[in-house]
């Protein structure tokens, strides 16, 4: 089903499957909403400004000459596209998001209660320091809960998310390497690491390799040991990996690591999986970035901004990004340059314009403090029990490359599919029909057809009996050969299959205007 | 009729010379799905046996490619970067990526032939 215009730009009646044909191309509140270039006109707009009088241009003859092209629309006309727009898209606030390694858990609204209290939402970070304590105090408190929580000695609090902590951390490696007068060239990142390690590690210029992963999807430690030597910089690991297991040789990883000379970094995206349990610090790792958009509930994934920070050992502290927080007396303030008395002049750098993503922070904060070091643990133990949920749900009707328990995700292969006709995308196209989100596919690539599922702490048991019922349901009519029903999905969502290969292969990345000759018919 | 040979990271290489002409097999392709972006080297440049020569991106995952052996690049097929679909559609004729001079022909010796990669491949089913 879709919406056309004809050339008078009227509706064209359209059939409509299971209903009456409508004559506004709507199916009752299920609106097809043209892009907001389509509506209004250039000329027409929500507010009234003054005319220009006679002015001099001081732009040097760089004034725009002609319009800006924006469509021209009223406030309410603005409010219901976005809204109709909004109702086409699944939310953590609709359904079930169980998407792997992304940690789609429920965004507390006390959260954005604290983070619009007037004295939070409305300071600047331009304002001088005195006048911002509260702000500067609550990064610092954050900063004493992250320290606490990892065991670690120090956290750089400024990156804009996980990739950018990645980069924090390994250019924290870099510069503690270049103290030591060493050039060394190679990261060694495990095939179970999140898919950005290599990214990060090659924008710091250094040359990746891939470290197997042993049959228990696990880093093979023998190749691990091998493979270690006075070229290679570190070693990038992500636990509990993106097999949703937890890398159980990690202290000897990291031993071997420093052995070599190397630093080790963690993903930290699934500390979810282990805070209050387990502290990073304990196992000997050099620096983590943490995820408080997944770990700690801030929102993400279209609602964002992430927000990164990254834990240091001793070795690397010194080389953390300014600006940062420190006491003074009875206050707090931002030390912003090496010419700054508390500054020894080694830090990398600066990451980030301003002190980090402070709107992430404060959410960040309260679902700390609302949580308590003990509801954290619990948020923790309540991921791994329902990952473990699903997993027993479906074990026996989907299959699972590595044997459980699992830790906060479970991921399962495609050899359940095998010889039915339908794949593991046939798959999660169905799953939108169902209601939900569709797991992470083809995601980690060590394990054929990967479906990985991360129901998160959010769900209710009456929520992931209702996800297993669907996916048990979704695998029988798989086996029994009910192809179409997979082949032809999504049914009901407002768009059926898109051609992902044309989008790719032909993208139009930007909506441009009409040419002139049709616009004139 | 020139020497076909393979690689455990199923590149395969057609042997005329003292050029091979390398590209993805038939089995990589199904694998990969439909292959949407394909990068490939310069001509001129030379690659140490398993360096990254190109990279393939499909639907599904990104790829890298491997030098199957050393070598300095003499050609490259511009048909697969601007028609990508030509690496699904025929993965060990024309959806050829690279041609190298090939710097040490005694490494071909540690190659599979098209009996051992069917096995391979057999193996991984």
């Amino acid at each position: 089903m879709s919406q056309s215009r004809d050339k008078s730009g009227g509706l064209k009646l359209i059939e409509i499957e299971g209903g009456p044909r409508t004559h506004s191309g709507h199916r009752g509140l299920d609106h097809e909403e043209p892009l907001i270039f389509e509506q209004g006109a250039p000329e027409s707009t929500g507010v009234d400004l003054p005319e220009v009088g006679d002015f001099t241009d001081r732009l040097g003859g760089l004034a725009r000459q002609g319009p800006t092209g924006l469509p021209g629309l009223s406030e309410p006309e603005v409010v219901r596209h976005f809204v109709r727009i909004s109702r086409d898209n699944h939310a953590i606030d609709m359904a079930m998001y169980p998407l792997g390694s992304c940690t789609m858990k429920h965004n507390p609204r006390l959260n954005e209660k604290v983070a619009r209290l007037a004295g939070l939402a409305e300071v600047h970070p331009l304002q001088p320091p005195e006048t911002a304590q509260g702000a500067l105090e609550l990064i610092d408190t954050l900063a004493h809960w992250l320290i606490t929580l990892t065991g670690m000695p120090a956290v750089a609090m400024s990156p804009a998310a996980g990739a950018h902590g990645e980069l924090c951390g390994m250019m924290c490696i870099r510069a503690a390497l270049d103290a030591r007068g060493e050039s060394r060239q190679v990261v060694l990142v495990p095939e179970s690491a999140h898919g950005t390690n290599p990214a990060t590690a090659a924008m710091c210029g250094y040359r990746v390799e891939a470290i197997a992963a042993d049959p228990r999807g696990r880093v093979d430690v023998a190749a691990l040991a091998e493979r270690l030597g006075p070229d290679v910089a570190g070693v990038m690991l992500t636990n509990p990996n993106t097999c949703g297991l937890f890398e159980s040789d990690i202290v000897e990883i990291a031993r071997l690591v420093h052995a070599a000379g190397g630093y080790f970094y963690c993903d930290g995206a699934n500390f979810n999986a282990i805070m209050g349990r387990v502290r990073p610090g304990d196992l000997g790792i050099d620096c983590m970035h943490i995820n408080l958009h997944k770990t700690f509930s801030t929102p993400h994934g279209g609602g964002g901004p992430g927000s990164g920070p990254v834990v240091l050992s001793e070795a690397l502290a010194p080389f953390a990004p300014r600006p940062y927080v420190i006491r003074e007396g009875d206050g707090f303030r931002l030390v912003e340059s090496e010419h700054d008395p508390a500054d020894d002049g080694r830090a990398f750098g600066r990451l980030k314009g301003f002190h980090g993503q402070m709107g992430m922070f404060i959410r960040a904060l309260t679902y700390m403090m609302s949580h308590g070091a003990d509801g954290l643990r619990q948020a923790a133990e309540d991921a791994v029990l329902n990952a473990n949920y699903v997993r027993a749900g479906l074990e026996d009707v989907m299959s699972l490359p590595f044997p459980g328990p699992c830790m906060h995700e479970v991921l399962f292969d495609d050899a359940s599919l095998k010889d039915t006709g339908v794949t593991t995308l046939d798959l999660a196209k169905a799953m939108i029909d169902e209601g939900v989100h569709p797991m992470t596919m083809y995601f980690p690539l060590v394990v054929h057809g990967a479906m990985l599922i991360e129901p998160t702490d959010s769900e209710s048991k009456a929520s992931l009996d209702e996800f297993i019922a669907l996916m048990r349901g979704l695998m029988a009519d798989a086996a029994a050969g009910d192809v179409d029903r997979f082949e032809g999905a999504p049914f009901h969502a407002p768009r059926r299959r898109l051609d992902e290969t044309r989008a790719a292969r032909q993208p139009v990345l930007r909506w441009r205007p009409p040419a002139p000759a049709e616009a004139a018919e | 009729m020139s020497v076909i040979k393979f690689t455990e990271d199923h590149e395969w290489l057609a042997i005329d010379g003292d050029v091979a002409t390398c590209g993805i097999t038939v089995y990589a392709q199904e694998q990969l799905g439909d292959v949407v972006f394909v990068d490939l080297p310069d001509v001129g440049q030379s690659f140490a046996t398993g360096d990254e020569a190109a990279v393939v991106e499909s639907v599904k995952a990104a790829a890298e490619v491997y030098a199957p052996i050393a070598g300095e690049i003499v050609e490259v097929n511009s048909t697969v970067a601007e028609n990508p679909a030509t690496v699904n559609e025929d993965a060990q004729g024309g959806g050829w990526f690279f041609k190298l001079r090939i710097a040490d022909a005694g490494e071909l010796d540690g190659l599979m032939d098209q009996a051992a990669y069917d096995a391979f491949v057999e193996g991984l089913e």
